[in-house]
């Protein structure tokens, strides 16, 4: 297989300018098949735009964005629906694609949402709703996939769990995932590729390399070094079941 | 039994609510009331235009609507007034130069009642003809742009960014609002059609729990209307357009009525 063919999206020095101010501006990355890409960053520094930006969902962009995929399946921030229309979450299932209900009891299954399938979606509650949603992009088994802090109003065991999903369908549907999570601890050992967002890129590369960079301990202060210890810990030994330590 | 034009006028009517079901819809998720007002009020312009030029009413119709909508469009784009302002603005503006044209067209007789009211007489079969047609082709497109259509009202984002191209559903979905207009101005008059278009929705709503149920209600509700409508107006001799619109508005009344509650109380 070629290098192209594993490109599902290539963001290059892109950026977009609101009021003559940048959103987000100069952003290089790439979204390849099986890889999980997280973008980190504090409040207003352009998340959530650049996932936008390699959506194709900004018009008027500076730089270019080249998409491989038309298979997309994306978990939004905020989601506004209006209540006018009336929608069940089977309805809201079938939404992009004419889904087979075997996918969608499925997915509805995978992210613990199952009994909610005949609710009406104004009805559900913050974590049920974020449920609904990450089944709904999975469902339609994506290659690209764009979850932007996808278990926000999560419970703390079910956090965990989405998180496990998460990473387990990187692996099974062997699709890419840019992700947007403020969970440093979840980024630092799930991820394979991290994007320090500031308005600009400020570093990218392993979360290692990430961690130790000195522009990501400014922005994200003792909290950073934190996460060091516990990622340097968790792969430079192991603690075996007896309770000794097994250096790697 | 009855006489041709009533026949007549039922056909029309059948064809306008199987249309005005689905595509009234949309009217209230989209919440484009007034823009179907706007479109409706700038008939009158089309309808002057049929006159002076003698073209087909439907035809001439559709194609000021049309051009309405691209000019509400571009507005939008270019000022920074707010919807509403800029639909008022075109709505009246446009009702104005078509009573204005009227004024001037001295050598034809006018029945202003028929057109802002609608008028069952009127009906043809050419008119038949072009609802039954012009009705097929917008369910056809409407049935065509449904998924991106769909999707984008509930959420533009998430229907752009999964690959439905929202702009052009929605731009096609102008122009159907712009056809509808033009095959039931005659039937429904040019005051009542965006009634015709929310009321049996709105009623539709109030029942159901999905869309497709919805939109299955709104036709039920716009044929029954229909119906009603047409009896009461030949019975009464009222304007075709009003009976309709009156028709409807009791069946939303109906399903206001919450029927689990009155059985219980009736236990």
């Amino acid at each position: 297989m070629s290098l192209e063919n594993k490109i599902l999206v290539k963001l290059n020095n892109a950026g977009i300018k609101q009021n003559n101010k940048w959103l987000v501006e100069g952003v290089t990355l790439t979204v390849e098949k099986g890889k999980i890409i997280t973008l980190i960053g504090p409040n207003g520094s352009g998340k959530s735009t650049t996932a936008k930006i390699a959506l194709g969902i900004y018009k008027n962009i500076e730089g270019s964005v080249e998409k491989y995929t038309n298979k997309v399946g994306y978990v939004p921030q905020k989601i506004s629906i209006d209540w006018t229309l009336p929608l069940r979450v089977y309805d809201f299932m079938l939404l992009t694609e004419n889904i087979k209900d075997e996918a969608i009891d499925e997915a509805l299954t995978l992210t613990g949402a199952i009994h909610l399938k005949n609710k009406n979606l104004g009805n559900l509650s913050g974590g049920e709703f974020q449920r609904v949603l990450i089944a709904r992009a999975i469902s339609k088994k994506p290659e690209l996939l764009v979850l932007d802090e996808p278990v926000q109003g999560v419970d703390y065991t079910g956090e965990i769990a989405l998180y496990e999903l998460i990473k387990k369908i990187s692996d099974t549907l062997n699709c890419g995932i840019l992700l947007i999570s403020h969970d440093l601890h979840t980024v630092m050992t799930a991820t394979d590729h991290v994007v320090c967002l500031n308005g600009h890129v400020c570093c990218s590369g392993t979360p290692l390399d990430v961690a130790k960079n000195n522009a990501y301990k400014t922005l994200f202060g003792e909290q950073a070094s934190q996460i060091l210890s516990i990622y340097e810990h968790k792969h430079d030994h192991e603690h075996l079941d007896e309770g000794s330590i097994k250096k790697n | 039994m009855f006489d041709d034009f009533f026949i007549r006028a039922l056909f029309a009517g059948i064809g306008i609510a199987l249309v005005t079901g689905p595509l009234g819809c949309f009217v209230v998720w989209r919440r484009l009331s007034y823009f179907g007002d706007t479109l409706a009020h700038s008939a009158l312009l089309g309808v002057t235009m049929a006159y002076t030029f003698d073209l087909n009413i439907a035809i001439s119709v559709f194609l000021i609507s049309s051009i309405i909508a691209l000019i509400l469009i571009q507005l939008q784009k270019k000022t920074n007034l707010p919807g509403d302002a800029l639909l008022g603005l075109l709505a009246h503006s446009s009702l104005a130069v078509g009573l204005v044209v009227i004024g001037f067209l001295t050598f034809i007789r006018f029945d202003i009642m028929g057109l802002l009211f609608g008028d069952i007489l009127a009906v043809n079969i050419n008119d038949i003809l072009i609802i039954w047609s012009g009705g097929a082709i917008i369910l056809i497109v409407l049935k065509l742009i449904w998924k991106p259509l769909f999707a984008s009202t509930v959420n533009y984002e998430l229907a752009e960014a999964e690959g439905l191209n929202p702009d052009r559903a929605k731009a096609i979905f102008t122009i159907l609002m712009a056809a509808v207009i033009a095959i039931s101005i005659k039937m429904v008059g040019l005051l009542l059609i965006t009634g015709m278009l929310i009321i049996p929705a709105a009623m539709a709503r109030n029942i159901s729990d999905s869309p497709q149920k919805m939109v299955i209600y709104s036709i039920i509700g716009g044929l029954l209307s229909v119906v009603l409508g047409l009896f009461t107006s030949l019975e009464f001799n009222t304007s075709s357009g009003p009976s309709i619109i009156v028709a409807s508005l009791i069946l939303f009344i109906l399903s206001l009525l919450n029927i689990k509650q009155s059985i219980k109380l009736k236990n």
